[in-house]
């Protein structure tokens, strides 16, 4: 089933044009990823999607509603978590608090919510440990985790991932992969992905490639030619 | 010797309860904008003209027994009436100059001197009614049931409580100017507000007089101290503010409603401001200057306590009002009697409440020359980044 539907998105900073007409779709349960060099606009296309920028032109379908001229939170209430670059986590809320805010997005928000369900811990169990410190005191792998987490929390229809492993020691990028693997296999959840990692490139479904703020390729992971791989993914 | 130092200690702590209630609302304004905003001292002097409006209604014959309880009724009439201006002031103003701090502080001067005139130039009676019109139209979107608004018919109902209103609100005000005389004129001259008696006389404990209008300034500061860290500590919306303040795009992305965050926070903000103009009207006389010479002691209380805390906040305001008090007083020279002429003639020369102030800030500027964070700073990792 489709779940997320981009046509002919046109997103601009100033007057300086960064994407160029993107089209991408996404089905439920499964794991898209963007490749392509630092600035081709990777980032801005998530940004896009979450509606921290507005694209000028183009359509955004999710779950056969055009949401382009929504608001963030509304977008966040209707199903979309995002998980940026260098994770966001709110510094002086605890980690509990942190995780609390993700489920802000369920309905009636954190107003009827407010206990955090057992499965975050079976993923990551150091937050666990971790529930009282201030999210901001937590080193980069653990507030990666948190960032998750708190996404998850929100039991979103899209999970969208900003460069989850950057800067991160890799037995928690271990963590990281095997945890979001589970979450797609168990709740059917679709998830789009912008990562320079390779083995985690190669454990999603299918690619994008992007290049100067356009799609140049696409295409099964599993398809993807060692050619490829060098022309997009800095290494 | 200790009476003097008690007196002095009590009189401080009663300037600094009204700095600190002042300076709670204007440090939660502006961790949220990062920009002080300058027109908090007009939104105390607006509490304080409330406080005045409600005390005259309060002797119309139909209230008369109950005179007594005015204050309590003034708190909260000041707090929604500055609570409604700011609301106002963020929707129209604010919100549009975010992201642009110069801009901002300019913009919130200029809505500062546009209130002072307006209290100078128009009715008390008037400027109620239009207030009166305001909370209505603010309160009733929120108290019409969803599936009524949602109605094909939607838009009537709008025009219709606009409408109400606005209706309302004139009548408040006619009756207002017709009932009591006083309101129905403008007048820029300063106006006193009478304490009940109960609030009159003072307190005698170890042979010393509490005036009680000052504790019950310092029991309203206790309590709204209390009530403002219990609701942003443990509220859902309190926690919905602090994470806008803290990251305001990562908040939206969560799915927090960081208009609505906005509105509430600037509410009691200035709603504080407000309650601060209650106490204002105790201590003095009110007049429509009678915030700037307020907003300024305020500002460097969240600059002093540094920025996000509150220990900080409650103790820099202590400070402040207690050395004002000790200088611009003169107690200095009750308590020493004997000092040395240099000193006594310095001394002297800095007693009165003007030249205390130049003093106490100047004190600020060096403090803040060895601590630039003032006297709490943020500590830990989150800082560096």
């Amino acid at each position: 089933m489709t779940l997320l539907e981009v046509r002919g998105l046109n997103t601009y900073y100033g007057e300086s044009h960064i994407l160029r007409g993107i089209d991408i779709t996404i089905n439920s349960g499964e794991m898209v990823c963007i490749i392509g060099r630092n600035g081709v606009g990777k980032t801005t296309l998530l940004k896009s999607l979450i509606g921290l920028l507005s694209p000028r032109t183009g359509e955004i379908i999710f779950n056969g509603e055009a949401i382009r001229k929504r608001p963030p939170h509304q977008r966040a209430k209707l199903g979309i978590a995002y998980v940026p670059q260098g994770r966001e986590i709110i510094p002086h809320l605890t980690v509990e608090e942190n995780l609390q805010l993700g489920m802000e997005a369920l309905s009636e928000g954190l107003k009827k919510h407010s206990s955090i369900d057992n499965f975050i811990y079976e993923l990551f169990p150091i937050l666990k440990a971790f529930l009282g410190r201030k999210g901001g005191d937590l080193s980069g792998g653990q507030q990666q985790q948190l960032a998750i987490a708190r996404a998850l929390l929100g039991k979103p229809k899209l999970l969208l991932l900003d460069e989850p492993t950057e800067g991160i020691q890799p037995n928690i990028i271990q963590d990281i992969e095997s945890a979001i693997r589970r979450i797609i296999s168990e709740t059917g959840i679709g998830v789009l992905l912008v990562e320079q990692h390779l083995h985690f490139v190669r454990k999603s479904d299918r690619y994008y490639a992007m290049q100067r703020g356009g799609i140049v390729a696409s295409g099964q992971t599993r398809d993807l030619s060692k050619a490829i791989v060098d022309q997009f993914l800095s290494v | 010797m200790v009476q003097l130092i008690l007196e002095s200690l009590f009189n401080g702590i009663a300037i600094g309860s009204v700095l600190l209630i002042a300076a709670l609302g204007l440090a939660i304004v502006f961790g949220l904008m990062g920009v002080i905003n300058l027109a908090h001292g007009e939104l105390m002097m607006l509490g304080a003209y409330s406080t005045y409006v409600t005390q005259l209604v309060f002797k119309l014959p139909a209230l008369k027994p109950f005179y007594n309880s005015y204050v309590i009724v003034s708190l909260m009439v000041a707090f929604l009436v500055a609570a409604v201006v700011g609301i106002l002031l963020e929707r129209s103003i604010i919100r549009r100059l975010y992201g642009s701090p110069l801009e901002t502080l300019l913009a919130t001067w200029g809505v500062s001197l546009i209130l002072q005139q307006f209290v100078r130039s128009v009715p008390l009676a008037y400027a109620s009614g239009i207030i009166i019109a305001l909370l209505i139209g603010l309160i009733v979107p929120l108290i019409v049931p969803h599936d009524l608004l949602s109605h094909r018919r939607n838009r009537l109902i709008k025009v219709g409580s606009l409408g109400g209103s606005v209706l309302v609100g004139l009548l408040s005000a006619n009756w207002l100017s017709t009932s009591i005389s006083r309101l129905g004129r403008a007048s820029a001259r300063n106006v006193d507000v009478t304490a009940p008696s109960w609030m009159r006389g003072g307190l005698d404990l170890w042979g010393i007089t509490f005036p009680v209008t000052r504790l019950v300034i310092i029991v309203i500061t206790i309590i709204a101290v209390i009530s403002v860290t219990w609701f942003l500590k443990q509220s859902v919306w309190g926690m919905r503010i602090r994470a806008v303040t803290q990251n305001r795009e990562m908040s939206e992305c969560l799915g927090i409603s960081t208009k609505k965050v906005d509105v509430l926070t600037f509410g009691i903000g200035s709603g504080l401001a407000g309650v601060a103009g209650v106490a204002v009207s105790l201590l003095g006389s009110v007049g429509p200057n009678v915030g700037g010479s307020y907003i300024v002691g305020c500002f460097m209380v969240v600059v002093l306590g540094g920025v996000g805390n509150l220990l900080g906040t409650i103790i820099a305001s202590f400070a402040i009002g207690i050395m004002t008090d000790l200088i611009g007083a003169g107690r200095l020279l009750s308590i020493w009697p004997d000092m040395p002429s240099p000193l006594a003639s310095t001394v002297d020369f800095f007693a009165t409440t003007s030249m205390a102030r130049v003093l106490v800030f100047a004190l600020i500027v060096v403090f803040l020359q060895f601590r630039p964070s003032g006297l709490f700073p943020q500590k830990g990792r989150m800082v560096e980044s």
